[in-house]
């Protein structure tokens, strides 16, 4: 089979899985649904391995297939397609999202199982696989557009998946209307490249872009400008970044999966596929790696204080995305796409197990609640620790790989880009910090009751539930979480797949590592064979000196944060007094909702109400239509005299007309 | 015979007809005033017809007779249809469509 096809047998098995769950939902009981919805995305895994081999069959040339399977539209020169782009970043991509799709649908299988929407779930679920792959696939602006706005879409679906729990649907919207803009900036990018190019297909944009522009011309950079724009709201990026601590709302496999390893590293690939235009808009490439940059910082300082277990890793993803818009906005494509694979693998297993650790506590998500799971939780607390090592980046974990990919890339371009570098570095450290700030709290310590009872063999349930944000009661009805808690203790499918994760989170490295190979680099080379930029030409000792000041500085965090939580219990108490305003600051996540709310949302809501009381009411309801119908009334009242009701005045009326009007004529013509 | 007597006739016909729709107050009778300025008018077209020698006007009366044949049938119907419902049958009462 050709390679291409390999790939539409990719795309096609989770629409089958969608369907299939969607359609039958009356019928499949227990855990049917997960086994379907799990075995399709494995068999997209499976398929998504056979295009791999398939294209490395191809001479490293010849890896770039495209296949349309009909024409959407072919007026106006628009050659709209339905047709999918199979080179190596493709399949990267695919490769990472089936896979990891694959095995948090495994552990949904058992996590969700006492939920009452649990076929609904796993039809999203592969409905979200199905708009990512699409995504990633797309060989042109149109189906790019359709996959970017599907994934926004399944998002919303899933965040909102407890939809009689108020602060869910709440975030649902707000991250749909946040992706919106996104999806906005991204269409009008699309017309600004269009307008020049005068094709939406990758390849034929990518070959024309050169000839229709000079470098920095003022429509390519406002183009990149807009993609950028769909690329930060999609990747959680400072200022469109404030819906994703919300997205944590939803379940924690939809965490682990959407808001961690997948969905929000689509705007990583989007600037990684529109390289071209963005080496020859350099300005538009350099406000994406600023921003990169600022995200990393902000969102690490507001981790190092959020005490709800999920919101910390969100805004550790935040942090950790900050690196790879930064690396594939300067031209570090591989080290980008190699920290997006890694991440994707030990982000997806520290949700996992936070959402063990969720589970043993009924349900309760602060930190300030949690303590002393090690004894209680062994294996949970094992993957918990891998996660977090390889988040922070210490050797061997291939966290530490990829990251100092990143920054070594940066200190090598020199110049204004060491600065981003030495930002890498301040990142790493906070990393460190509320990474362990947050195992310290967790697993260390006095155990609390939850855990005490666990030791004892009991897993805990509340008596009543209640929402874990605003405390409000719940029932154990459909829309609301499922009664029953699972831990990865006592479920084989969690732990199943959470030791994949482990192991890929370990060894994932290995796909590059400096001096050894380059495995990755090369693969993914004929993509980006036609960046100017300088390749990853740095010496091996150079980036061996990197990864070692990294390890260095990661282990002075985790110092850090053992002195801090487990050595004097006190001093992050006595910490928070002494920097009081400081900690106002980031414990009000540097007040961009506030800001949002008075820049954009309250200016809206006021034009809205002058809209509705001065325009709306006055000119509308007042001139326009009360004007016409008191026209229409008064010439009514003018002539409804004339309808008396007597029969005989109608005959007579009738009459005396004819008449007269027979008079006329008469004298007239003599 | 001079065209001018049949039209006198006519015109004296249409004329007790007019009269009466606009007088009488009892639908039946008014039905019956109609039918009187139609035979009238009628009258004045058969009368043309002969002075003219062709059937144009004949054929147009007889048409004439079959709408009012019609208009008769609709009316006696209104007319049954009052007395079942009990309305008055009087034309001056039935106002209710007044402006």
């Amino acid at each position: 089979m050709a390679t291409t096809t390999f790939a539409w047998i990719v795309l096609l098995c989770p629409l089958v899985g969608t369907i299939l769950i969607g359609g039958s939902f009356k019928v499949l009981k227990g855990r049917t649904a997960g086994v379907i919805g799990t075995a399709v995305i494995g068999l997209a895994f499976a398929f998504a391995i056979a295009t791999l081999i398939s294209l490395l069959g191809h001479g490293p040339q010849q890896r770039e297939l495209t296949s349309s399977v009909w024409d959407y539209a072919r007026t106006l020169n628009i050659d709209a397609r339905m047709s999918i782009l199979v080179d190596p970043l493709s399949v990267f991509m695919m490769l990472v999202v089936t896979g990891v799709s694959m095995l948090i649908h495994l552990y949904s299988v058992a996590y969700m199982a006492s939920d009452r929407g649990y076929t609904r779930f796993f039809a999203y679920l592969n409905f979200f696989v199905f708009s990512m792959l699409l995504l990633v696939l797309a060989a042109n602006f149109i189906l790019l557009i359709a996959g970017w706005a599907f994934v926004g879409a399944a998002s919303y679906m899933l965040i909102s998946f407890w939809y009689r729990r108020t602060t869910a649907t709440k975030a649902g919207l707000k991250a749909f209307v946040i992706n919106v803009v996104g999806d906005v900036g991204l269409v009008l990018g699309t017309f600004f490249i269009f307008g020049h190019t005068g094709t939406v297909d990758f390849v034929k944009t990518f070959h024309t872009v050169p000839h229709v522009f000079v470098r920095d011309s003022p429509d390519l950079v406002a183009g990149a400008m807009f993609l950028l724009v769909g690329a930060f709201a999609k990747s959680a990026q400072v200022p469109l970044h404030t819906w994703l601590p919300d997205a944590m709302e939803g379940p924690t496999p939809v965490s682990a999966l959407i808001h961690a390893a997948t969905m929000v590293t689509a705007g990583v690939y989007i600037i990684a596929r529109m390289h071209v235009i963005f080496e020859l808009a350099p300005a538009a490439a350099d406000v994406g790696a600023i921003i990169g940059g600022a995200t990393l910082l902000i969102a690490a300082s507001i981790g190092l204080v959020v005490t709800d277990l999920k919101r910390v890793i969100a805004y550790s993803t935040m942090s950790q995305i900050g690196y790879m818009v930064m690396a594939v906005s300067v031209g570090a494509y591989s080290a980008g796409l190699y920290h997006l694979m890694t991440h994707a693998f030990f982000k997806a297993l520290l949700f996992m197990a936070a959402g063990s650790v969720i589970s043993a506590m009924g349900g309760v998500q602060s930190l300030d609640r949690m303590g002393g799971f090690r004894k209680a939780m062994p294996f949970t607390f094992g993957a918990f620790l891998i996660g977090g090592l390889a988040l922070c980046g210490l050797p061997p974990f291939s966290g530490w790989l990829s990251k100092d990919d990143i920054i070594g890339f940066l200190d090598h371009r020199g110049g204004g880009f060491l600065i981003l570098g030495v930002v890498g570095y301040v990142g790493t450290l906070m990393t460190a910090i509320y990474t362990f700030r947050m195992i310290f709290r967790t697993f260390f310590g006095e155990p609390v009751p939850e855990a005490r009872e666990l030791q004892e063999g009991h897993l805990h349930h509340v008596d009543v539930p209640v929402n874990p944000a605003n405390g409000e009661v719940e029932e154990l009805d459909v829309g609301f979480p499922g009664p029953e808690h699972h831990i990865a203790e006592r479920a084989m499918p969690m732990k199943v797949a959470m030791s994949g994760l482990a192991l890929l989170a370990i060894v994932g490295g290995v796909a590059q590592v400096p001096g050894v190979d380059h495995a990755l680099s090369s693969f993914l080379d004929t993509t980006f064979a036609d960046s100017t930029i300088i390749r990853d030409e740095h010496s091996t000792s150079a980036a061996w000196i990197g990864l070692i000041i990294g390890a260095a500085i990661a282990l002075a965090g985790i110092g850090i944060a053992y002195r801090v939580w487990v050595v004097a219990p006190g001093t992050s108490a006595k910490l928070i007094e002494r920097f009081a305003p400081i900690h106002k600051f980031l414990i009000n996540k540097w007040y961009f909702d506030e800001a949002i709310d008075f820049l954009i949302v309250r200016p809206t809501l006021w034009f809205g109400r002058f809209g509705n009381t001065a325009i709306e009411r006055v000119l509308v309801a007042g001139v326009i239509t009360g004007g016409t119908v008191s026209i229409v009334r008064a010439c009514g009242a003018l002539v409804r005299r004339a309808q008396t009701g007597f029969l005989r005045y109608y005959a007579a009326a009738v009459l005396a007309g004819i008449t007269l009007t027979a008079l006329y004529f008469l004298i007239t013509s003599s | 015979m001079a065209i001018g007597w049949y039209l006198v006739v006519s015109a004296l016909i249409f004329a007790i007809g007019a009269a009466g729709v606009l007088t009488r107050r009892n639908p039946l009778v008014i039905l019956l005033c109609l039918e009187l300025m139609l035979n009238a008018a009628n009258l004045a077209l058969v009368a043309f017809a002969r002075m003219h020698g062709n059937a144009d006007g004949q054929i147009f009366a007889l048409i004439v007779m079959v709408v009012a044949a019609c208009e008769v049938t609709v009316g006696l119907g209104l007319i049954v249809a009052m007395y079942r419902r009990k309305l008055p049958i009087d034309v001056d009462e039935l106002n209710e469509l007044n402006g």
